[in-house]
């Protein structure tokens, strides 16, 4: 071995002035000291010389000479010690060098020049091997492999396998023996360094079929490469691209012994998109990419395999898709929809299969076309494509319409004068004028056209006539939210939304106090009991918003105002044409910002802000026959939390806020550890709002133990929660509590 | 500036139900006088005097079913009408009778009118839906023998026949019908190999009512959308869309084109009654009277054509006449 290196720097050291150290270095060489271990010796041994004859030793390709002694020598069994010494040297050989000159080091010795050196040193010796055994002679890989595997859990599998693979690829593409060859390498990796090698072949092979030619049945014979591609891959880790899943599954696929591997994956897959607590408790992320390996596994089954487990696919399909429908994500929902539909038109060829409906989107498109296994590369000329659609031109162009003008009659209608048909105009039912009438069409009528125009008129109605909606208006609003839509009118939800939310802003308190009210009562669809908060919610906008109120309180207030006094109106009004003429007709030249000046008036929101949230606050815990908050009704409990944040936000500058707040984080408190992480999204928006919303003296006064609980769960979720949206709400909210510090800090001084 | 259209010449009131369906008969000479049939959803077929604009007899014949079709076989002493109660009456009204003569049982519980042709002196071809969903049957009159029954093909999904027309080129000829189906189509039927000729795809939804003129090969269609289709036959017996007319509102009930072919009618279920030119199509007048879906137009059969008139019943129980493009 050592005679290896010698000859492989003796050669160069003639030519090089500094010739003396050398020499020395390599007389140490010889005295048994080895060249390696200069390395680890003291600085003074001139590493610089030393490195220099080591550049020199990786630039003549001397390394795969060193790796084919060890190769031969372990054929006849060398010694474990200093095998596993050279190999700790070789693979580490930039880390050492770069150690010892602090840094300085030649570019070669650089990681990312280093080991594709390697690989190309390794392909070398492979040859070697190759060539030896077609001669007959008999010799050990393992040393190679040791190298390979070693490279790959430092975590240079990029660097080394883009050497390798594609040489591989080419070498086995043909030839049995260097196919052999390359299983061999593989499976003589040892276990502990199996995982980062598979993963590296796995990620860079450039398709299934060439996978398979590089590892062979390495996942039959080697139990740590099955653990790693059937379990690992698969169920424990989601980082890795489609065409990696493609490449994994497709190599399972393609001999009949890992066939079997394949059909158990499907089923170990299948185990887990159809637990429920799976699909609670895992990111979207990872039940997306259990849901593609599912798509693409059902793409390579055959019809006798499906056949064979056709009862077991039926049946977790169907647990599947009732938990994936029981989410609150719609993409979760989709995510189900979408493979319980691919995996019943596998089972059932021929009888009726799933059907949902969803948005077609991309994603769902991509995931659909998982199903469609991937034909074996073949990239044609594009000009096909390009023919079809030239030819679609020319026949969509070819039908040419009908020339009117060409009709051989010569006759035409002049003799006939027409009358005049401008009134000719669509047709409308007269709607309702009065609030009354409105709720005897709703309650009782059977035209349908006039309830059409009743519901069209509801809004603008009640907004003009606040006063006689004011006298009818829990009747109003309790016709309103059992209304159900008789006729397909365009947009009915939306005009029976905003007929409630005026109704509500109209006469806030009474009809909020029957909205929350009915919230918690019995014999309520979801549906209506999440209209009920969407209804709370856009009101609470409204009432808090300063602008739209400022419209409105305009219009009413003018109005007595042309009744009494006629006169000063007229001045006002020529007061004001002569403004917008002067207006129109200067050219100002500012450079501040515009003077818009921001309507101003009393928060609406300020006297009833607690009329809307704390009957809503109040019952949630407390189940009823038909609906069970805390239960499996979390969906509405979802939107009731989502609702209380919305309706804390708005309540920032009012009175109620500090109850409010404090109420909420107790409501907070009581249900952060809840299952779904709709639910728990919501109840960090909650706290967000909350911090937004109270005053920061008020906050720290009279809620520190809350927030210090809640910093603490804070902190929890941040490190814990599996979802991604809370972790960043939670962060979020961290980074509020954090500035409420600061503010404090500076606000003493 | 275009002038305003036309009020009603004159109302006729007293029906006492929505009028689903008129027929002149104005051909006879004097001393006769001029009269109008109506029938209405009580049931009742009235026949108004158009001198006096009062009721001269109202006939009971369909068991207070709303009767939804009328025409005469001949002169105005025999009549046909057909109502709700399954059954086509034909009433013997001479000197002064209100008898029933005969009556065919259809069976058909659809809204389907019947349509007349007559094919000798004293021989009529009667059109009709049967009692098969799909069916058209073609009776001949008055002996009702039935002539054929008009299957579509096994799978056509054609739904009910909404409206028939029996026509043919002149005297002599082949009888064909035209009809229009819930799904919109019109077809083509030969009566003699009872073969569907040809199969046009007008509306999207049912055709509600359609009129054809032999002379130019062309007919048109309504259905409760917003347009008018016109479709034209040619020489191989085919029928193909020749224009289509947008309306302002959806719906319309019945069309009818004028004997000479100048102008057709439509009524609405917007109220309103629509005149067209019917060589281009050309929009004459929009008749604005009714309070509610119009659901009948018909032309006289007056001699002079300065006499002629239109007449259109509606659902808020009024039938209104009215002169419009007599001169021409």
């Amino acid at each position: 071995m050592y005679q290896a290196i010698t000859t492989g720097t003796t050669v160069q050291t003639t030519e090089h002035d500094n010739l003396e150290k050398k020499l020395e270095i390599l007389r140490a060489v010889k005295r048994g000291g080895g060249l390696f271990q200069l390395l680890s010796s003291s600085p003074s041994f001139y590493p610089r010389e030393v490195v220099e004859v080591l550049e020199q030793f990786l630039q003549e390709g001397r390394i795969s000479a060193l790796m084919w002694e060890v190769c031969q020598q372990q054929a006849q069994a060398g010694s474990p010690e200093v095998q596993e010494a050279l190999l700790n040297k070789v693979v580490c050989l930039p880390d050492h060098v770069s150690n010892e000159l602090q840094g300085k080091n030649p570019p070669v010795f650089f990681p990312q020049n280093y080991f594709p050196l390697l690989g190309g040193a390794i392909i070398q010796v492979l040859q070697k091997i190759s060539d030896s055994l077609r001669g007959g002679l008999d010799c050990s890989i393992s040393f190679v492999s040791h190298v390979l595997g070693k490279v790959c859990v430092h975590g240079r599998q990029k660097e080394i396998l883009s050497v390798l693979v594609p040489r591989l690829t080419d070498l086995t593409k043909s030839d049995c023996i260097w196919q052999r060859i390359c299983w061999r390498l593989v499976e003589c990796v040892p276990d502990r360094w199996m995982e980062a090698v598979v993963l590296g072949f796995v990620q860079r092979a450039p398709g299934a079929d060439t996978l398979s030619r590089l590892l062979g049945n390495l996942v039959v014979k080697n139990k740590k490469a099955q653990f790693v591609v059937t379990q690992k891959v698969l169920l424990l880790q989601y980082c890795h691209t489609t065409p990696v899943l493609q490449n994994l599954l497709g190599y399972l696929s393609l001999d009949s012994l890992r066939r079997a591997l394949l059909i158990k994956v499907l089923q170990e897959l299948l185990e887990t998109w159809g637990s429920s607590s799976a699909v609670k408790h895992s990111p979207p992320e990872q039940q997306q990419y259990i849901s593609k390996a599912i798509l693409i596994c059902l793409s390579h089954l055959k019809e006798p395999e499906i056949e064979s487990c056709r009862q077991e696919l039926l049946t977790s399909m169907m647990e599947g898709v009732k938990c994936h429908l029981d989410s609150n994500l719609p993409q979760i929902r989709r995510l189900g929809m979408i493979v319980a539909e691919s995996i019943s038109s596998k089972i059932n060829t021929d009888g009726p299969v799933l059907k949902f409906q969803y948005e077609e989107d991309d994603e769902a498109r991509e995931l659909k076309s998982l199903l469609v296994p991937t034909p074996p590369l073949c990239i044609g000329p594009s000009l096909p494509d390009d023919e079809l659609e030239s030819n679609k031109k020319s026949h969509t162009a070819a039908p040419v319409m009908p020339d009117e003008e060409s009709d051989a009659e010569l006759d035409s209608d002049d003799d006939l004068i027409p009358y005049d048909m401008s009134e000719d105009k669509e047709l409308k039912t007269k709607a309702p004028v009065y609030i009354r009438e409105c709720i005897e069409v709703l309650t009782g009528s059977e035209d349908v056209d006039k309830w059409e125009a009743t519901v069209k008129a509801l809004e603008t109605l009640v907004r003009k006539n606040p006063a006689a909606t004011r006298e009818v208006s829990v009747e109003l609003a309790k016709i309103l939210l059992h209304l159900e839509e008789k006729t397909c009118i365009e947009g009915f939800v939306e005009l029976r939304q905003r007929a409630q939310v005026a109704v509500l802003t109209t006469d806030p308190i009474p009809v909020a106090k029957y909205l929350t009210s009915q919230f918690y009562s019995l014999n309520y669809s979801l549906r209506q009991r999440m209209d009920i908060l969407d209804v709370l919610v856009l009101a609470a906008q409204e009432l808090s918003y300063p602008k739209s109120r400022g419209k409105t309180k305009h219009s009413g207030a003018q109005k007595p105002c042309i009744q009494l006094l006629p006169g000063s109106d007229s001045s006002k009004d020529w007061r004001r044409i002569v403004d917008e003429r002067i207006k129109s007709k200067t050219r100002r030249f500012a450079t501040g910002q515009s003077q818009v000046e921001l309507a101003s008036g009393p928060n609406e929101f300020n006297s009833i802000a607690g009329h809307f949230f704390f009957p809503l606050i109040q019952h949630f815990d407390r189940p009823l026959t038909t609906f069970d908050l805390l239960g499996e009704d979390y969906f509405v409990l979802g939107r009731l939390v989502h609702t209380l944040a919305i309706l804390m936000y708005l309540a920032v500058n009012t009175v109620a806020v500090t109850a409010m707040g404090k109420a909420l984080l107790e409501f907070v408190w009581a249900l952060r550890f809840h299952t779904d992480s709709y639910v728990r999204q919501g109840l960090l928006s909650c706290i967000s709002s909350t911090l937004l919303s109270v005053p920061t003296e008020r906050l720290l006064e009279d809620m520190t133990e809350e927030l210090l609980e809640t910093q603490s769960w804070l902190g929890d979720v941040v490190e814990k929660d599996p979802d991604g949206d809370c972790r960043r709400l939670a962060l979020q909210n961290l980074l509020l509590l954090e500035n409420l510090k600061k503010k404090l800090k500076t606000v003493p001084s | 500036m275009a002038l305003p259209p036309p009020d009603p010449q004159f109302v006729l009131r007293g029906a006492s139900a929505a009028v689903h369906t008129l027929h002149f008969s104005c051909g006879s000479q004097e001393p006769d006088v001029p009269i109008l049939f109506s029938g209405s959803e009580n049931g009742f077929v009235h026949v108004w005097n158009l001198k006096t604009h009062r009721v001269d007899t109202a006939l009971d014949g369909h068991g207070r079913k709303s009767v939804y079709c009328v025409e005469t076989m001949g002169g105005k002493d025999r009549l046909l009408s057909q109502g709700r109660d399954q059954r086509i009456c034909l009433w013997d009204l001479a000197e002064g009778r209100t008898s029933v003569a005969d009556s065919v049982f259809t069976e058909n519980v659809g809204f389907c009118r019947c349509s007349l042709l007559k094919v000798a002196q004293g021989r009529w071809l009667m059109a009709m839906a049967a009692k098969a969903l799909e069916e058209v049957q073609v009776l001949e009159l008055p002996s009702k023998t039935s002539v054929c029954t008009l299957k579509p093909e096994v799978g056509a999904k054609l739904g009910m026949p909404m409206c028939l027309k029996l026509w043919q080129l002149n005297c002599g000829s082949q009888p064909l019908l035209l009809a229009g189906y819930e799904d919109g189509s019109v077809v083509l039927w030969n009566l003699s190999m009872g073969k569907a000729l040809s199969q046009l795809v007008c509306h999207q939804e049912p055709v509600m009512s359609l009129d054809f003129d032999s002379e130019k090969a062309k007919g048109i269609s309504g259905s409760s959308e917003k347009v008018l289709s016109i479709w034209s036959l040619n020489e191989q017996q085919n029928l193909q869309v020749y224009k289509t007319h947008k309306l302002v509102n959806a719906g319309i009930s019945d069309i009818t084109i004028r004997p000479d072919k100048k102008i057709l009618a439509t009524a609405g279920w917007d109220h309103r009654i629509r005149i067209f030119g019917w060589k281009k199509l050309k929009p004459l007048a929009v008749l604005d009277y009714h309070t509610a879906t119009v659901h009948c137009v018909s032309f006289s059969d007056h001699k002079n054509p300065s006499e002629r008139l239109l007449a259109a019943g509606s659902k808020d129980h009024r039938i209104s006449i009215w002169s419009i493009y007599t001169q021409t």
